[in-house]
């Protein structure tokens, strides 16, 4: 593994670029509750596929700039990634080898622990609840999962990263 | 890390990273400024002259109207220094464009394209053409993050036009509303009145809109009137906005009152909710 040329470096990098991107495009007012974690759903599938280069660190930077990126509190996002890329990486081997519809299930867990710790973190600094639609991005994650998992899969062989 | 926010050490480090995803939103809102250019450019030539048209029969209107205005503020200053008060000057005025991006759907926050590298400062109040619209919360290099006064942890030192009642405008998290809880039943207050920043609280300068009094309910056996306001600036049309820098123009002595007096405004308010 330490021999194994690293390559693929721009595409992880790329990959969140464009999940950035997403996060902060503007979508009419009906979609923008409904908008998924786009930079969880990418961190989860590198942490995944190659748990040896991306892992809590990167996934705290991420986190960061999604803060800055929002203008949330800086590293509340930080937290939940971290938190998230441990996880993943702890059970990337069970994970890597479920059919897609059990890994969906998988990520809307994930997702619904991300959004769950910004829950609290919004709650500790007293911003006020929003109600039960808070709870609609881990769902549109989870369906645009499959799809998300096939692309990025192309991605990464495209690239060789590994 | 976010303690540390809290405790607001951390807003260097803040500055920097918000600098360094300054270009995503850039990026952003690419698209929309490649739009309005081309409509800009697209647009006819007689569509032109008319507006043009209009526009300078505008300007010589409010020109017209502003010799007036010049004359009373002069006036104005000169009465509020025989009565040994403070009052604030415009100086500066950043003209800020919009930058379309989506941030946290659950808060109303806005991003400008001008940061700290053009002298924003936190707190800066943000107004548009028809009246307040919020003030600055965070900033980096050059963008900033506008807080309107509609969120809900925004809340505004403002009175009443037609009379110099005083409240405090809280936002409700709904674009069009903002309430002004802890006002007594009998207060003299009607829908329809102009509500204008009273200067209090030391962000904001006096005198700006702020919003109009839509719904006055007074239910006897509650202590307080419930009072509902529409802000009359544009929160989610504006698109060119301005940032406001105000100095107090008199000596440092006579700060201290105003001060005293913002104290016990937040007396009244702390001690009615």
């Amino acid at each position: 593994m330490t021999l194994a040329p690293r390559r693929g470096g721009t595409a992880i990098f790329g990959s969140i670029l464009i999940a950035y991107v997403l996060t902060v495009v503007p979508l009419p007012e009906w979609a923008r509750l409904a908008r998924p974690e786009w930079v969880a759903l990418v961190l989860i599938y590198w942490c995944m596929a190659v748990p040896h280069r991306v892992g809590a660190v990167t996934a705290f930077l991420a986190g960061l700039g999604q803060d800055a990126l929002q203008g949330t509190l800086l590293g509340q996002h930080a937290l939940a990634y971290v938190i998230l890329a441990f996880v993943v990486v702890k059970l990337h081997q069970r994970i890597r080898v479920y059919p897609l519809g059990q890994q969906a299930v998988v990520v809307l867990v994930l997702l619904a622990m991300v959004h769950l710790i910004q829950f609290w973190i919004n709650g500790l600094v007293g911003r006020p609840m929003p109600g039960a639609i808070y709870w609609l991005p881990p769902l549109i994650g989870t369906l645009v999962w499959p799809w998300l998992f096939v692309i990025m899969r192309g991605v990464r062989r495209y690239y060789g990263v590994q | 890390m976010t303690l540390d926010h809290r405790q607001h050490l951390s807003s260097p480090v803040r500055e920097l990273v918000q600098t360094a995803v300054y270009p995503i939103h850039l990026v952003v809102n690419l698209p929309f400024e490649i739009g309005d250019y081309a409509s800009e450019r697209l647009k006819g030539r007689h569509t032109l002259l008319e507006e043009n048209a209009r526009l300078r029969n505008q300007h010589l209107l409010y020109e017209a109207r502003l010799q007036r205005l010049d004359q009373l503020e002069r006036e104005n200053i000169r009465l509020q220094g025989l009565l040994d008060s403070s009052y604030e000057v415009e100086e500066a005025v950043l003209i800020a464009e919009l930058l379309r991006v989506d941030l946290d759907p659950y808060r109303h926050i806005i991003k400008v394209d001008k940061g700290s590298r053009h002298g924003v400062f936190a707190g800066q109040p943000v107004l548009d053409a028809q009246g307040v619209m919020g003030q600055v919360d965070t900033i980096s290099r050059s963008s900033a993050v506008v807080r309107l006064i509609t969120d809900p942890s925004h809340a505004l030192p403002v009175q009443v036009n037609r009379n110099g009642l005083r409240a405090i405008a809280f936002g409700g998290g709904n674009l069009r509303e903002l309430e002004l809880p802890h006002l007594p039943n009998n207060a003299d207050i009607r829908t329809g009145d102009l509500l204008v920043t009273s200067g209090l609280g030391g962000g904001f300068p006096s005198g700006y809109p702020v919003a109009r009094v839509t719904q006055v309910t007074r239910e006897p056996g509650h202590p307080f009137a419930r009072v509902i306001a529409e802000p009359t600036a544009e929160l989610d049309r504006s698109r060119e906005m301005l940032l406001v820098r105000t100095r107090v123009r008199s000596d440092d002595d006579d700060e201290a009152p105003e001060q005293e007096d913002t104290a016990s405004e937040n007396g009244i308010s702390g001690s009615g909710s």
